[in-house]
Protein backbone atom coordinates (compact mmCIF):
# COMPACT_ATOMS: atom_id res chain seq x y z
CA UNK A 1 0.00 0.00 0.00
CA UNK A 2 2.71 2.89 0.73
CA UNK A 3 4.60 0.79 -2.37
CA UNK A 4 6.78 3.54 -3.96
CA UNK A 5 8.79 2.77 -6.45
CA UNK A 6 11.68 4.50 -8.59
CA UNK A 7 11.30 5.42 -12.19
CA UNK A 8 12.73 7.78 -15.12
CA UNK A 9 11.02 10.36 -16.87
CA UNK A 10 10.69 9.89 -20.30
CA UNK A 11 8.72 13.05 -21.16
CA UNK A 12 6.51 15.28 -19.28
CA UNK A 13 3.49 18.10 -20.84
CA UNK A 14 1.54 20.57 -18.86
CA UNK A 15 -2.57 19.11 -19.00
CA UNK A 16 -4.86 21.36 -17.37
CA UNK A 17 -3.10 22.99 -14.72
CA UNK A 18 -0.70 19.86 -14.34
CA UNK A 19 2.51 18.49 -15.34
CA UNK A 20 2.11 14.79 -16.44
CA UNK A 21 4.98 12.69 -17.39
CA UNK A 22 5.74 9.63 -19.06
CA UNK A 23 7.44 7.02 -16.62
CA UNK A 24 9.59 4.76 -16.98
CA UNK A 25 9.53 1.13 -14.51
CA UNK A 26 11.84 -1.21 -15.64
CA UNK A 27 9.80 -2.75 -18.33
CA UNK A 28 6.85 -0.68 -18.37
CA UNK A 29 5.88 3.17 -18.35
CA UNK A 30 2.97 4.95 -16.87
CA UNK A 31 1.37 7.87 -16.88
CA UNK A 32 2.40 9.93 -13.55
CA UNK A 33 1.48 13.22 -12.09
CA UNK A 34 4.21 16.03 -11.37
CA UNK A 35 2.41 18.32 -9.00
CA UNK A 36 4.35 17.26 -5.92
CA UNK A 37 7.77 17.61 -8.02
CA UNK A 38 7.37 21.15 -10.09
CA UNK A 39 11.28 20.68 -10.45
CA UNK A 40 11.89 17.89 -11.98
CA UNK A 41 12.74 17.46 -15.27
CA UNK A 42 12.83 14.47 -18.21
CA UNK A 43 15.31 12.73 -17.31
CA UNK A 44 15.41 12.84 -13.93
CA UNK A 45 14.94 9.67 -11.22
CA UNK A 46 11.09 10.06 -9.22
CA UNK A 47 9.26 7.87 -6.71
CA UNK A 48 6.13 7.54 -7.39
CA UNK A 49 2.64 5.97 -5.60
CA UNK A 50 -0.34 5.82 -6.21
CA UNK A 51 0.64 8.09 -9.79
CA UNK A 52 2.00 10.49 -8.08
CA UNK A 53 5.58 11.75 -8.01
CA UNK A 54 6.55 12.42 -4.31
CA UNK A 55 10.07 12.96 -4.76
CA UNK A 56 12.93 13.49 -7.32
CA UNK A 57 16.00 11.69 -6.36
CA UNK A 58 19.23 13.34 -5.57
CA UNK A 59 21.54 11.57 -8.00
CA UNK A 60 24.60 13.61 -6.05
CA UNK A 61 23.84 12.18 -2.32
CA UNK A 62 23.05 8.34 -3.87
CA UNK A 63 26.56 8.42 -5.57
CA UNK A 64 27.84 9.49 -2.24
CA UNK A 65 26.18 7.14 0.05
CA UNK A 66 27.28 4.50 -2.57
CA UNK A 67 30.45 5.26 -2.62
CA UNK A 68 31.00 4.69 1.24
CA UNK A 69 29.29 1.86 1.30
CA UNK A 70 31.45 0.38 -1.51
CA UNK A 71 34.28 1.14 0.14
CA UNK A 72 32.65 -0.49 3.16
CA UNK A 73 32.49 -3.52 0.76
CA UNK A 74 35.86 -3.59 -0.19
CA UNK A 75 37.08 -2.99 3.42
CA UNK A 76 35.41 -5.79 4.24
CA UNK A 77 36.75 -7.86 1.59
CA UNK A 78 39.50 -7.23 2.75
CA UNK A 79 39.18 -8.36 6.67
CA UNK A 80 37.22 -11.34 5.49
CA UNK A 81 40.49 -12.24 3.40
CA UNK A 82 42.93 -11.64 6.46
CA UNK A 83 40.69 -13.82 8.42
CA UNK A 84 39.97 -16.52 6.88
CA UNK A 85 42.32 -19.57 6.18
CA UNK A 86 45.54 -18.86 4.17
CA UNK B 1 17.37 -0.60 -13.34
CA UNK B 2 18.69 2.52 -12.03
CA UNK B 3 17.50 2.87 -7.75
CA UNK B 4 16.93 -0.61 -7.39
CA UNK B 5 19.41 -3.35 -8.50
CA UNK B 6 22.49 -1.58 -6.83
CA UNK B 7 20.87 -1.70 -3.35
CA UNK B 8 19.98 -5.27 -3.90
CA UNK B 9 23.80 -6.12 -4.41
CA UNK B 10 24.56 -9.18 -2.47
CA UNK B 11 28.34 -8.51 -1.72
CA UNK B 12 27.09 -5.31 -0.21
CA UNK B 13 24.60 -6.60 1.72
CA UNK B 14 27.33 -9.35 3.10
CA UNK B 15 29.61 -7.21 3.92
CA UNK B 16 26.94 -4.42 6.07
CA UNK B 17 25.67 -7.77 7.78
CA UNK B 18 28.98 -7.86 9.02
CA UNK B 19 29.91 -4.86 9.48
CA UNK B 20 27.00 -4.96 12.25
CA UNK B 21 28.05 -8.21 13.67
CA UNK B 22 31.46 -6.90 14.07
CA UNK B 23 29.88 -3.50 15.94
CA UNK B 24 27.65 -5.26 18.64
CA UNK B 25 28.36 -6.36 21.86
CA UNK B 26 24.78 -6.93 23.41
CA UNK B 27 21.72 -7.25 21.79
CA UNK B 28 19.72 -5.03 20.80
CA UNK B 29 15.60 -4.73 20.24
CA UNK B 30 14.72 -2.57 16.34
CA UNK B 31 11.58 -1.84 15.27
CA UNK B 32 10.85 -0.94 11.67
CA UNK B 33 7.23 0.68 11.33
CA UNK B 34 6.70 0.21 7.66
CA UNK B 35 5.18 -2.56 5.90
CA UNK B 36 7.37 -1.82 2.97
CA UNK B 37 10.40 -2.72 5.44
CA UNK B 38 9.10 -5.70 6.72
CA UNK B 39 8.16 -7.41 3.51
CA UNK B 40 12.05 -6.57 2.32
CA UNK B 41 13.11 -7.92 5.46
CA UNK B 42 11.63 -10.90 4.72
CA UNK B 43 12.26 -11.48 1.56
CA UNK B 44 15.69 -11.05 1.68
CA UNK B 45 15.63 -12.61 4.69
CA UNK B 46 17.76 -9.96 6.48
CA UNK B 47 16.82 -11.42 9.57
CA UNK B 48 18.28 -14.14 9.15
CA UNK B 49 21.48 -12.88 8.15
CA UNK B 50 21.85 -10.27 10.78
CA UNK B 51 23.88 -11.53 13.90
CA UNK B 52 21.82 -13.04 16.47
CA UNK B 53 22.01 -10.33 18.92
CA UNK B 54 19.56 -8.02 16.55
CA UNK B 55 16.11 -8.82 16.67
CA UNK B 56 14.05 -6.87 14.39
CA UNK B 57 10.30 -5.89 15.89
CA UNK B 58 7.67 -5.22 13.30
CA UNK B 59 5.30 -2.33 13.67
CA UNK B 60 1.98 -1.12 12.90
CA UNK B 61 2.78 0.15 9.38
CA UNK B 62 0.56 -0.68 7.21
CA UNK B 63 -2.55 1.11 6.58
CA UNK B 64 -4.89 -1.56 5.07
CA UNK B 65 -4.23 -3.20 8.48
CA UNK B 66 -4.97 -0.78 10.71
CA UNK B 67 -8.36 0.45 9.38
CA UNK B 68 -10.42 -0.24 12.01
CA UNK B 69 -13.21 -2.43 11.68
CA UNK B 70 -15.85 -0.34 12.09
CA UNK B 71 -14.48 1.67 9.29
CA UNK B 72 -14.23 -1.45 7.04
CA UNK B 73 -18.15 -2.20 8.03
CA UNK B 74 -18.97 1.61 6.85
CA UNK B 75 -17.27 1.09 3.71
CA UNK B 76 -19.07 -1.88 3.07
CA UNK B 77 -22.01 -0.61 4.20
CA UNK B 78 -22.04 2.11 1.26
CA UNK B 79 -20.88 -0.12 -1.08
CA UNK B 80 -24.19 -2.05 -0.91
CA UNK B 81 -26.46 1.17 -1.35
CA UNK B 82 -28.16 1.37 -4.63
CA UNK B 83 -27.10 3.94 -7.12
CA UNK B 84 -23.15 3.92 -5.33
CA UNK B 85 -20.29 3.34 -7.23
CA UNK B 86 -17.27 2.23 -4.66
CA UNK B 87 -14.01 2.77 -5.27
CA UNK B 88 -11.01 1.25 -3.85
CA UNK B 89 -7.15 0.44 -3.26
CA UNK B 90 -7.05 -3.45 -4.53
CA UNK B 91 -5.70 -4.01 -1.19
CA UNK B 92 -8.38 -3.11 0.82
CA UNK B 93 -11.24 -5.03 -0.97
CA UNK B 94 -10.02 -8.51 0.48
CA UNK B 95 -10.27 -7.34 4.22
CA UNK B 96 -13.03 -9.15 6.17
CA UNK B 97 -15.12 -6.95 7.84
CA UNK B 98 -17.68 -8.03 10.77
CA UNK B 99 -19.67 -10.10 8.25
CA UNK B 100 -17.98 -9.86 4.45
CA UNK B 101 -15.74 -8.00 2.83
CA UNK B 102 -15.71 -5.32 -0.21
CA UNK B 103 -15.37 -8.31 -2.79
CA UNK B 104 -18.41 -10.14 -1.66
CA UNK B 105 -20.25 -6.89 -2.21
CA UNK B 106 -18.81 -7.40 -5.97
CA UNK B 107 -20.04 -10.65 -5.77
CA UNK B 108 -23.58 -9.54 -4.89
CA UNK B 109 -23.90 -7.06 -7.61
CA UNK B 110 -22.48 -4.40 -6.54
CA UNK B 111 -20.61 -1.46 -8.32
CA UNK B 112 -17.15 -2.05 -6.28
CA UNK B 113 -14.13 -0.99 -8.44
CA UNK B 114 -10.04 -1.15 -7.57
CA UNK B 115 -8.18 1.49 -8.80
CA UNK B 116 -4.49 2.44 -8.68
CA UNK B 117 -4.30 5.91 -7.84
CA UNK B 118 -7.40 8.10 -6.60
CA UNK B 119 -7.29 9.81 -9.86
CA UNK B 120 -8.76 6.64 -11.63
CA UNK B 121 -11.96 7.36 -9.01
CA UNK B 122 -12.15 10.79 -10.46
CA UNK B 123 -12.12 9.92 -14.10
CA UNK B 124 -15.14 7.50 -13.22
CA UNK B 125 -16.72 10.17 -11.31
CA UNK B 126 -16.44 12.49 -14.44
CA UNK B 127 -17.34 9.46 -16.51
CA UNK B 128 -20.75 8.63 -14.47
CA UNK B 129 -22.37 11.87 -12.96
CA UNK B 130 -25.46 9.48 -12.73
CA UNK B 131 -23.49 7.74 -10.16
CA UNK B 132 -22.76 8.67 -6.18
CA UNK B 133 -18.57 7.54 -6.16
CA UNK B 134 -17.17 7.18 -3.44
CA UNK B 135 -13.11 6.68 -2.63
CA UNK B 136 -11.79 4.88 0.40
CA UNK B 137 -8.82 7.22 1.21
CA UNK B 138 -6.85 5.23 3.55
CA UNK B 139 -3.37 5.71 4.02
CA UNK B 140 -0.10 6.99 5.91
CA UNK B 141 1.27 10.91 5.12
CA UNK B 142 2.99 9.26 2.25
CA UNK B 143 -0.32 8.69 0.38
CA UNK B 144 -2.27 11.44 1.96
CA UNK B 145 -1.28 14.37 -0.72
CA UNK B 146 -2.56 11.96 -3.12
CA UNK B 147 -6.25 11.56 -1.46
CA UNK B 148 -5.79 15.30 -0.35
CA UNK B 149 -5.42 15.99 -4.76
CA UNK B 150 -8.71 13.72 -5.77
CA UNK B 151 -10.83 16.11 -3.07
CA UNK B 152 -9.37 19.70 -4.04
CA UNK B 153 -9.89 18.36 -8.09
CA UNK B 154 -13.30 17.56 -7.13
CA UNK B 155 -14.21 20.48 -5.50
CA UNK B 156 -12.81 22.55 -8.71
CA UNK B 157 -14.51 20.81 -10.89
CA UNK B 158 -17.59 20.68 -9.10
CA UNK B 159 -17.98 16.62 -9.01
CA UNK B 160 -20.55 16.99 -6.09
CA UNK B 161 -21.56 13.31 -6.90
CA UNK B 162 -17.76 12.19 -5.76
CA UNK B 163 -16.87 12.04 -2.00
CA UNK B 164 -14.13 10.06 0.15
CA UNK B 165 -14.53 7.66 3.29
CA UNK B 166 -11.25 9.11 4.72
CA UNK B 167 -9.23 6.53 7.07
CA UNK B 168 -6.06 8.41 7.30
CA UNK B 169 -3.24 7.60 10.64
CA UNK B 170 -0.04 9.31 11.25
CA UNK B 171 2.95 7.79 12.21
CA UNK B 172 4.14 9.80 14.89
CA UNK B 173 2.08 9.57 17.53
CA UNK B 174 2.14 5.88 17.15
CA UNK B 175 5.23 5.37 17.96
CA UNK B 176 4.85 7.99 20.94
CA UNK B 177 2.37 5.14 22.40
CA UNK B 178 4.18 2.26 21.22
CA UNK B 179 7.30 3.75 23.27
CA UNK B 180 5.09 4.47 26.33
CA UNK B 181 3.75 1.78 26.71
CA UNK B 182 4.54 -0.51 29.80
CA UNK B 183 6.16 -3.50 27.53
CA UNK B 184 7.62 -1.75 25.36
CA UNK B 185 11.06 -3.55 24.23
CA UNK B 186 12.13 -1.61 21.32
CA UNK B 187 15.37 0.52 21.85
CA UNK B 188 15.72 1.90 18.13
CA UNK B 189 13.24 2.85 15.20
CA UNK B 190 13.49 2.71 11.61
CA UNK B 191 11.64 5.65 10.85
CA UNK B 192 9.41 4.86 7.19
CA UNK B 193 10.93 6.35 4.19
CA UNK B 194 8.25 7.39 2.01
CA UNK B 195 6.41 8.89 5.11
CA UNK B 196 9.16 11.23 5.31
CA UNK B 197 9.68 11.84 1.98
CA UNK B 198 6.30 13.71 2.49
CA UNK B 199 6.79 15.04 5.65
CA UNK B 200 10.58 16.00 6.47
CA UNK B 201 12.06 14.44 9.36
CA UNK B 202 11.51 17.29 12.35
CA UNK B 203 8.85 15.32 14.04
CA UNK B 204 11.52 12.22 14.86
CA UNK B 205 13.07 15.05 16.54
CA UNK B 206 10.93 15.68 19.58
CA UNK B 207 10.01 11.88 20.00
CA UNK B 208 13.90 10.87 20.09
CA UNK B 209 14.83 12.93 22.69
CA UNK B 210 11.55 12.76 24.62
CA UNK B 211 12.19 9.12 24.66
CA UNK B 212 16.54 8.87 24.73
CA UNK B 213 15.80 6.82 21.33
CA UNK B 214 18.24 7.13 18.47
CA UNK B 215 16.12 6.46 15.19
CA UNK B 216 16.74 6.17 11.68
CA UNK B 217 15.23 7.39 8.61
CA UNK B 218 15.31 3.97 6.22
CA UNK B 219 14.70 3.14 2.55
CA UNK B 220 12.93 0.06 1.24
CA UNK B 221 15.69 -2.14 -0.50
CA UNK B 222 18.42 -4.55 1.32
CA UNK B 223 21.25 -2.50 1.54
CA UNK B 224 18.75 0.18 2.96
CA UNK B 225 17.56 -1.52 5.47
CA UNK B 226 20.77 -3.02 6.67
CA UNK B 227 22.86 0.03 6.22
CA UNK B 228 19.90 1.75 8.79
CA UNK B 229 20.62 -1.23 11.54
CA UNK B 230 24.03 -0.19 10.96
CA UNK B 231 23.78 2.96 11.77
CA UNK B 232 20.94 2.44 15.00
CA UNK B 233 23.91 0.00 16.36
CA UNK B 234 26.30 2.86 15.92
CA UNK B 235 24.07 5.18 17.22
CA UNK B 236 23.04 2.46 20.56
CA UNK B 237 26.98 0.81 21.24
CA UNK B 238 27.51 4.48 21.19
CA UNK B 239 25.05 5.93 23.94
CA UNK B 240 23.91 8.28 21.67
CA UNK B 241 19.95 8.94 20.90
CA UNK B 242 19.07 11.15 17.68
CA UNK B 243 17.53 11.52 14.41
CA UNK B 244 19.82 10.13 11.41
CA UNK B 245 18.89 10.12 7.72
CA UNK B 246 19.58 7.05 6.15
CA UNK B 247 17.40 7.78 2.54
CA UNK B 248 18.93 10.63 1.73
CA UNK B 249 18.36 9.70 -1.66
CA UNK B 250 15.14 10.41 -1.50
CA UNK B 251 14.26 12.12 2.33
CA UNK B 252 15.15 15.89 3.04
CA UNK B 253 14.42 17.49 6.65
CA UNK B 254 12.10 19.55 5.30
CA UNK B 255 10.17 17.02 3.39
CA UNK B 256 8.05 17.78 0.47
CA UNK B 257 6.67 21.42 0.75
CA UNK B 258 4.23 21.25 -2.34
CA UNK B 259 2.54 18.11 -1.05
CA UNK B 260 2.36 19.11 2.62
CA UNK B 261 0.43 22.09 1.74
CA UNK B 262 -2.04 20.44 -0.25
CA UNK B 263 -2.60 18.06 2.28
CA UNK B 264 -2.58 20.94 5.15
CA UNK B 265 -5.53 22.81 3.25
CA UNK B 266 -7.58 19.44 2.62
CA UNK B 267 -7.40 17.86 5.89
CA UNK B 268 -7.35 18.76 9.74
CA UNK B 269 -5.75 16.27 11.99
CA UNK B 270 -8.14 14.74 14.32
CA UNK B 271 -8.39 11.98 16.64
CA UNK B 272 -8.08 8.56 15.11
CA UNK B 273 -8.67 4.63 16.20
CA UNK B 274 -6.62 2.31 14.67
CA UNK B 275 -7.70 -1.60 13.94
CA UNK B 276 -5.95 -3.49 16.89
CA UNK B 277 -4.54 -0.68 18.94
CA UNK B 278 -7.72 1.70 19.99
CA UNK B 279 -8.50 5.65 19.62
CA UNK B 280 -4.88 7.46 19.35
CA UNK B 281 -5.10 10.83 20.20
CA UNK B 282 -4.43 13.29 17.26
CA UNK B 283 -3.21 10.12 15.00
CA UNK B 284 -5.21 10.35 12.14
CA UNK B 285 -6.51 13.43 9.51
CA UNK B 286 -10.39 14.24 8.52
CA UNK B 287 -11.38 16.56 5.76
CA UNK B 288 -11.85 19.99 7.08
CA UNK B 289 -15.34 21.46 7.26
CA UNK B 290 -15.21 23.53 3.87
CA UNK B 291 -14.82 20.08 2.10
CA UNK B 292 -17.86 18.50 3.84
CA UNK B 293 -19.89 17.84 1.02
CA UNK B 294 -16.97 15.82 -0.44
CA UNK B 295 -17.10 13.93 2.87
CA UNK B 296 -18.42 10.36 2.33
CA UNK B 297 -19.05 10.18 6.58
CA UNK B 298 -21.29 12.95 6.30
CA UNK B 299 -23.20 12.20 2.83
CA UNK B 300 -23.74 9.05 3.65
CA UNK B 301 -24.28 9.41 7.73
CA UNK B 302 -23.80 6.00 9.26
CA UNK B 303 -24.42 4.72 13.10
CA UNK B 304 -20.85 3.88 14.53
CA UNK B 305 -21.29 0.96 16.13
CA UNK B 306 -18.19 -0.66 17.81
CA UNK B 307 -17.43 -3.80 17.16
CA UNK B 308 -15.22 -6.71 18.42
CA UNK B 309 -12.41 -8.21 16.39
CA UNK B 310 -12.49 -12.13 16.01
CA UNK B 311 -10.91 -14.12 19.69
CA UNK B 312 -8.59 -15.93 18.15
CA UNK B 313 -6.24 -12.62 16.12
CA UNK B 314 -3.28 -11.56 18.04
CA UNK B 315 -2.90 -8.53 15.96
CA UNK B 316 -3.29 -5.88 18.39
CA UNK B 317 0.30 -7.80 19.72
CA UNK B 318 1.78 -8.10 16.77
CA UNK B 319 1.18 -4.58 15.89
CA UNK B 320 2.59 -3.59 18.69
CA UNK B 321 5.68 -5.65 18.06
CA UNK B 322 4.84 -8.20 21.76
CA UNK B 323 4.01 -11.21 19.64
CA UNK B 324 5.36 -12.46 16.06
CA UNK B 325 2.57 -13.88 13.65
CA UNK B 326 3.72 -17.46 14.27
CA UNK B 327 2.38 -17.10 18.04
CA UNK B 328 -0.90 -16.90 16.73
CA UNK B 329 -3.21 -20.20 17.15
CA UNK B 330 -4.29 -19.92 13.59
CA UNK B 331 -1.88 -18.72 11.48
CA UNK B 332 -1.52 -20.63 8.65
CA UNK B 333 -4.21 -22.93 9.51
CA UNK B 334 -7.52 -20.99 9.43
CA UNK B 335 -6.16 -17.56 8.94
CA UNK B 336 -4.13 -17.71 5.77
CA UNK B 337 -4.11 -14.89 2.82
CA UNK B 338 -7.04 -16.61 0.81
CA UNK B 339 -8.99 -16.78 4.26
CA UNK B 340 -7.71 -13.99 6.20
CA UNK B 341 -9.22 -13.68 9.89
CA UNK B 342 -7.76 -10.59 10.46
CA UNK B 343 -6.11 -7.43 8.83
CA UNK B 344 -2.73 -7.92 9.16
CA UNK B 345 -3.17 -11.86 6.67
CA UNK B 346 -4.46 -9.42 4.26
CA UNK B 347 -2.21 -7.37 2.71
CA UNK B 348 1.02 -7.93 1.39
CA UNK B 349 2.98 -5.73 3.94
CA UNK B 350 1.11 -7.03 6.52
CA UNK B 351 3.43 -8.82 8.94
CA UNK B 352 1.51 -12.10 9.15
CA UNK B 353 1.09 -12.05 5.27
CA UNK B 354 4.83 -11.27 5.19
CA UNK B 355 5.66 -14.25 7.48
CA UNK B 356 2.99 -16.42 5.93
CA UNK B 357 4.97 -16.08 2.17
CA UNK B 358 8.36 -16.39 3.50
CA UNK B 359 8.49 -17.75 6.81
CA UNK B 360 5.88 -20.66 6.95
CA UNK B 361 7.96 -23.52 6.40
CA UNK B 362 10.71 -22.64 8.54
CA UNK B 363 7.91 -21.88 11.04
CA UNK B 364 6.28 -25.20 10.49
CA UNK B 365 9.96 -27.45 10.70
CA UNK B 366 10.80 -25.67 14.28
CA UNK B 367 7.25 -26.57 15.25
CA UNK B 368 8.15 -30.31 14.16
CA UNK B 369 11.62 -30.04 16.09
CA UNK B 370 9.77 -29.11 18.71
CA UNK B 371 7.53 -31.65 18.69
CA UNK B 372 9.97 -34.37 18.44
S1 LIG C 1 -2.53 -14.97 11.79
FE1 LIG C 1 -4.57 -14.11 11.25
S2 LIG C 1 -5.79 -14.31 13.13
FE2 LIG C 1 -3.62 -14.58 13.73
S3 LIG C 1 -2.90 -12.51 14.30
FE3 LIG C 1 -2.43 -12.75 12.12
S4 LIG C 1 -4.22 -11.89 11.08
FE4 LIG C 1 -4.88 -12.27 13.21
Amino acid sequence: MCLAVPGRILEAEEYDGSRIAKVQFGGITRPVLLNFVPEAQVGDYVVVHVGFAISRLDAAEAERTFQLLEEMGLLEGELAGSEGPP
Amino acid sequence: MKYIDEYRDEHLVQALAAQIARKITRSWSLMEICGGQTHTIMRYGLDELLPEGIRLVHGPGCPVCVTPLETVDQAIAIASLPGVTFVSYGDMLRVPGTSLDLLRVKADGGDVRMVYSPMEALKLARARPDRKVVFFGIGFETTAPANAMAVWQARRENLDHFSMLASHVLVPPAIRLLLGGPHNQVQGFIAPGHVCTIMGYRQYEAISRDFHVPIVVGGFEPVDLLEAVFMLVAQLEEGRAEVENQYVRSVSYEGNLPAQRLVESVFEVSDRKWRGMGVIPQSGLRLREEFAAYDAERVFPASHLTVAEPPECISADVLQGLKRPTECPVFGGRCTPENPMGALMVSAEGACAAYYRYRRHSAQSAKQKGAA
